[in-house]
Parts: C-alpha cells; sequence; structure tokens
C-alpha cells in the first residue's frame, strides 16, 4: 500500500495534558502503540488469501464469458 | 467486466491491511473476510468512480468502513447493547480472537466504542494521517485526534486494570503497567 507514512509528530500537542502529566504514561501508550502494530502487522504478513485472489480473477473477465 | 491490470494490482496490494482492518474492526477472522469480500465486489461494481492517480488503499477502508458501519447499526438495532453483546460473545469465545498473544489486546480494543476503534487502528496501525482517517470516516480532522485520544486513554486503563500479568511480553512491560518499579 502507497500510505505508510505515519502521522506528523506536531499532531502529538493534541494530547491531553493529563496524558503529558507523567512519563509512566508515555510508557504504557509507547506498548499500546506497539502492540497494536505487532496485531494488526501479524494479519498483514499472512499476505492476499487465495479467496481473495480467486474472486478477482474470476471477476476480472469480459463480461459476455461464458454465457454464449 | 475488464479491470485495468494496474487497478487490479492496487486492490489486490490493499488486500492485506484491509484484512487486518476488517479484523481489528468486527473482532472476528470469518466476519472480517466476507466483508472484504463484499468490499472488493462493491469496488469492482463502482471502479468507474475511482478517480485513478487517488489513494486506491483510503478508497477500499472507505467501502469497507461504511459496510462495517451499516452492517453494525442494523445489528444494534436488533440487539440494544451491541458493544455489550460483542464483547460478550468474545469473553465466550476467546478463539475468534486469533493468536494468544494478542487476544488481550483484541479483547481490550472489543471494549471500545465503535468509533474510537476505527479511528484508533486507522492513525495508529494502518498508517493513515489524521487527515486521510477523517476523510475515511467521514469526519473532522479535530473529531478524530480526539477519538485517538480517548481511545488511547480508554486502552491504557483496560489494559493495566484488568489483567496487567497477562499483557506485554516481559516483565519491565508488565511493572510499567502496574505502576510501579520492578
Amino acid at each position: 500500500m502507497n500510505s505508510k507514512k505515519m502521522p506528523p509528530r506536531s499532531d502529538m500537542k493534541a494530547d491531553t495534558a493529563e496524558q503529558q502529566r507523567s512519563g509512566l504514561n508515555r510508557e504504557i501508550q509507547a506498548k499500546i502503540g506497539q502492540q497494536l502494530r505487532a496485531m494488526y502487522d501479524d494479519v498483514v504478513q499472512e499476505g492476499v488469501p487465495e479467496r481473495f485472489a480467486n474472486l478477482l480473477k474470476r471477476l476480472d473477465k469480459p463480461a459476455d464469458e461464458g454465457k454464449s | 467486466m475488464k479491470l485495468d491490470p494496474a487497478l487490479r494490482d492496487q486492490i489486490l496490494a490493499a488486500v492485506p491491511s484491509l484484512r487486518a482492518f476488517a479484523i481489528s474492526l468486527s473482532g472476528n477472522v470469518d466476519r472480517a473476510d466476507d466483508l472484504v469480500q463484499e468490499t472488493m465486489l462493491r469496488a469492482l461494481a463502482n471502479i468507474h468512480s475511482f478517480q485513478p492517480g487517488t489513494n486506491m488503499s483510503a478508497w477500499l477502508f472507505t467501502i469497507l468502513r461504511n459496510l462495517f458501519r451499516s452492517e453494525y447499526r442494523k445489528r444494534r438495532r436488533e440487539v440494544e447493547d451491541a458493544d455489550g453483546s460483542f464483547a460478550e460473545s468474545l469473553k465466550s469465545h476467546p478463539e475468534q480472537l486469533g493468536r494468544v498473544e494478542f487476544q488481550e489486546f483484541r479483547a481490550a480494543l472489543a471494549q471500545l466504542p465503535a468509533e474510537q476503534r476505527e479511528a484508533l487502528i486507522l492513525v495508529g496501525a494502518s498508517g493513515f494521517s489524521y487527515e486521510e482517517a477523517a476523510d475515511i470516516c467521514d469526519c473532522a480532522v479535530g473529531t478524530i485526534k480526539s477519538r485517538v485520544n480517548r481511545a488511547r486513554s480508554r486502552l491504557a486503563k483496560l489494559l493495566a486494570i484488568d489483567n496487567p500479568d497477562d499483557f506485554g511480553p516481559d516483565h519491565a512491560t508488565r511493572a510499567v503497567l502496574m505502576g510501579h518499579d520492578n
């Protein structure tokens, strides 16, 4: 995919004062971010299941094919 | 129909990430794959409305997100406590959550309101900018930012309080989450 870029760091300003209060909170947020990406990438790494490759192949045909 | 090979390649390239998004939204692999299939069918049926040169991935995510939300709204009418029943079903059937090491995290994710969950995943895992996520969710950038922040705070509470011993790959993580030094 072509949108791997991360949001700009300046967006961190949007964090609430509560979140900025302690380094502990930042540690927790970093761990949550890591866990979220690990969980997500675990699925991404499975690639394209055959089911979907076949679906595209089946649909990607001239409309009248197989009708006559 | 005959699909432009470049478009077909872009759709295929987006499938792995679409699946990850769908699984994170629905908490169920089978349902997620049905969502991805429905998304591909819709995309192919409406491929003429895709503007070449724009972000195919964002376009497909928008379709999938809208499909999920309309299905979610339908279920909500049938079952009043949609969020609660979802979380309950995950509790009684943890195998729906996939690999063991992520079950704790997925269960916590499932307890977030759908709008916070989708915002957090789009920005924190799919790699979309706040602006792209706002387009996908059809809301303001500021709304996405506040949803992501609320999702992060809520997750921190859920994971730290509920079951700190099961979260995180190592002792240091648990110590941090439990709020004391080693």
